[in-house]
């Protein structure tokens, strides 16, 4: 195949990898932070403890956090049915992916807001300050830098979690890099999109970095 | 600073009835709180207490005494498990978690590790009260920088806290604790985490505070040091429970509980110790007399006015006065030579009017363990000081007990 024929399916699969990623980023970002904060507020003795809380979000996340992408697609197939209407297509393998997602997130988002020092939060809450008041005040803003940099490195992983698209004809790039570089022996065309995939971690990370150094004016 | 002192300004609808100064603010009654995870741990056993508006008050005790639950009832970060806890008023016990918020905001609360947000700059972190309580950004501003200045940081108000120093940190935690105009400070170990000047600065702040703005503080401390330069009265913990309660002066010069005993002894170091006591003997020849200095028994002016009517030469040799409360308190040792009948005669006038401990002369030493032994861990009688009698030099324990006045102390005869 030539570069002129190709280029558009590059492009095409290039612009459906971001379709899934950036879908699978906000969508569980907004998941996974309000799951994460909910796992860390509801542990017995924090700001809102929740035996029954913490429990259900605890267990959900450990279930489904260690199950493999490209199985967990398949296992929910019938909750992506009713959701989205199908079964495979890119809108499939997307909602897999927000679930996913949002599951990872609120155990890095768990994890990061224990290393804040509860003693902050102790004088918010003597000064009179609300729980929810002391999430938006407190929690977020104190665990800021390693949350950006947690949601950055949530990022590679829903990368890597869109490569796997073309097993449910949901395309991108992985499945361009299989359909067009490995089954034609074409490597040129494998190492070219691991190149661009390598590119695109890359700029993310940096974007990350950045933000997050800005942040920590301390 | 004329605003900081509007004590009055208060802008707070919530802010209860008041309680003027020399009521009690803060009462507990038989207040208890257990913490039930594992193990039952009655951490306020039964605690029956009132905190006056206006005094600074100290909560001393040793680690695990239950010292910052005591105070962590009177903001209702705790809950009493039985027994009342009444803040200016408003009884809290029985308070649902939003009508206890309001409480909260009437009350400041500094701590060891200071506790300042890292993300915000300092005038944010002390306008963050003032943003729960809900005041115009624009009144905020003023009221920051008057909090400021009154804690002499003004400096730096657009630094991050992790660019202060221990002491500029906790001196943004009083500001940011006075912020919204509170009418309790409470201070838990909050100058544990400093050195001891800084240590002194902060104190010396808080003194301030109760005097300039009539906030009555509440201090935990477990260093005596701090009772005595800055509160007015005491209450001492053990096992959840006051053992001791009262007047700075009075638990410094009457001890009525072991545990105060120790502590005071930690406070004043005047009293010589055995070894101490060795060594002078060792030095000095004449007869060694350890007396009282107070304000309502010897002031030293009259110890030397008695030694001077007597024609007796007297050397400070150990001691020293301190001030307990703000009064002189301490006790002086002296090496009395002289004519022998001359300093009897001396030594029987000091005895007429302050504690006295005679310990002889390094010919005839003479001792008394419940005074010159503050310790229990020290030698059993008789040990370091072979032929010492101990027999009649107990300084007129008939006049005010044995456990009373600069000497008394310190004892363990109990
Ligand atoms: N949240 C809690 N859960 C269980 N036990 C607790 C809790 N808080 C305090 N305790 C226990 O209650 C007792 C009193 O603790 P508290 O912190 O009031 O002591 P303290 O006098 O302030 O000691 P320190 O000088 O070490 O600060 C201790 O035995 C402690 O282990
Ligand atoms: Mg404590």
């Amino acid at each position: 195949m030539s570069w002129d024929q190709m280029a558009p399916l590059l492009a095409d699969a290039f612009g459906q990898t971001m379709y899934m990623v950036l879908s699978a980023m906000v969508v569980g970002g907004v998941f996974g932070l309000i799951m994460g904060i909910g796992l860390y507020v509801s542990r017995a003795g924090n700001l809102m403890a929740s035996r029954t809380t913490f429990a259900i979000i605890n267990v959900a996340v450990n279930i489904v956090r260690p199950i493999p992408f490209i199985i967990f697609i398949t296992a929910i197939a019938p909750l992506t049915d009713l959701v989205v209407g199908r079964r495979i297509g890119i809108g499939a393998v997307t909602f897999a992916m927000c679930v996913m997602t949002s599951f990872v997130f609120a155990r890095i988002v768990e994890q990061n807001l224990v290393t804040i020092d509860p003693g902050v939060i102790e004088a918010a809450r003597a000064m009179g300050a609300s729980p929810w008041r002391i999430i938006r005040t407190v929690l977020i803003p104190e665990a800021l830098t390693p949350l950006i940099l947690g949601y950055t490195f949530l990022f590679i992983g829903v990368l890597d979690m869109s490569a796997m698209a073309g097993y449910l004809g949901g395309g991108g790039l992985g499945d361009f890099a299989i359909v067009y570089g490995y089954q034609q022996y074409d490597w040129r065309v494998t190492y070219g999109v691991v190149l661009i995939i390598i590119v695109i971690a890359q700029l993310v990370q940096l974007l990350g970095n950045t933000l997050a150094r800005r942040m920590q004016r301390r | 600073m004329p605003a900081m002192t509007s004590t009055t300004d208060r802008t707070d609808p919530t802010a209860g009835p008041g309680v003027s100064a020399g009521e009690p603010i803060i009462r507990f009654g038989d207040a208890t709180k257990v913490f039930r995870s594992g193990g039952e741990v009655r951490a306020v056993d039964g605690v029956t207490l009132d905190i006056l508006a206006g005094e600074i008050f100290g909560v001393i005790g040793y680690s695990g005494a239950g010292k910052s639950t005591l105070v962590r009832l009177i903001n209702a970060l705790e809950i009493a498990t039985s027994g009342t806890v009444e803040v200016d008023g408003t009884v809290l016990t029985g308070l649902g978690e939003s009508r206890l918020r309001p409480v909260r905001s009437r009350i400041g609360m500094i701590f060891q590790q200071f506790n300042l947000m890292s993300s915000r700059t300092v005038a944010s972190n002390v306008a963050y009260p003032l943003r729960v309580a809900g005041w115009p950004r624009e009144k905020r501003a003023a009221r920051v920088a008057e909090l400021l200045e009154f804690v002499g940081i003004s400096d730096k108000a657009r630094a991050y806290p992790a660019r202060l120093s221990g002491g500029q940190k906790q001196r943004v935690g009083i500001a940011r604790a006075l912020a919204a105009n509170p009418r309790i400070l409470l201070a838990d170990e909050s100058t544990s985490a400093l050195d001891p000047e800084t240590t002194q600065e902060v104190l010396a702040l808080l003194r301030r505070v109760n005097r300039e703005l009539g906030i009555t503080v509440v201090i935990i401390t477990h260093e005596m040091d701090v009772v005595r330069t800055t509160c007015d009265r005491v209450a001492v913990m053990e096992h959840g429970k006051v053992v001791e309660v009262g007047d700075v002066y009075r638990v410094f010069a009457e001890p009525g509980h072991d545990v105060t005993r120790r502590f005071v002894a930690t406070a004043l170091r005047d009293r010589p110790s055995s070894d101490v006591v060795a060594r002078l003997r060792a030095r000095h020849a004449g007869r060694i007399v350890t007396v009282g200095v107070d304000e309502a028994a010897g002031s030293s002016a009259r110890l030397t006015r008695t030694l001077r009517a007597h024609g007796v030469d007297g050397t400070v040799v150990y001691g020293g006065i301190t001030e307990v409360a703000e009064r002189p308190y301490g006790s002086l040792t002296f090496e009395l030579v002289g004519d022998e009948a001359a300093v009897e005669a001396a030594v029987d006038e000091f005895r007429s009017y302050t504690d006295l401990v005679d310990l002889g002369t390094a010919a005839a030493p003479r001792e008394v363990p419940s005074v010159v032994r503050p310790r229990d861990d020290q030698a059993p009688d008789g040990d370091a000081h072979p032929g010492g009698t101990g027999e009649g030099s107990v300084g007129r324990p008939d006049r005010r007990g044995p456990d009373s006045g600069p000497l008394g102390g310190t004892g363990t005869n109990r």
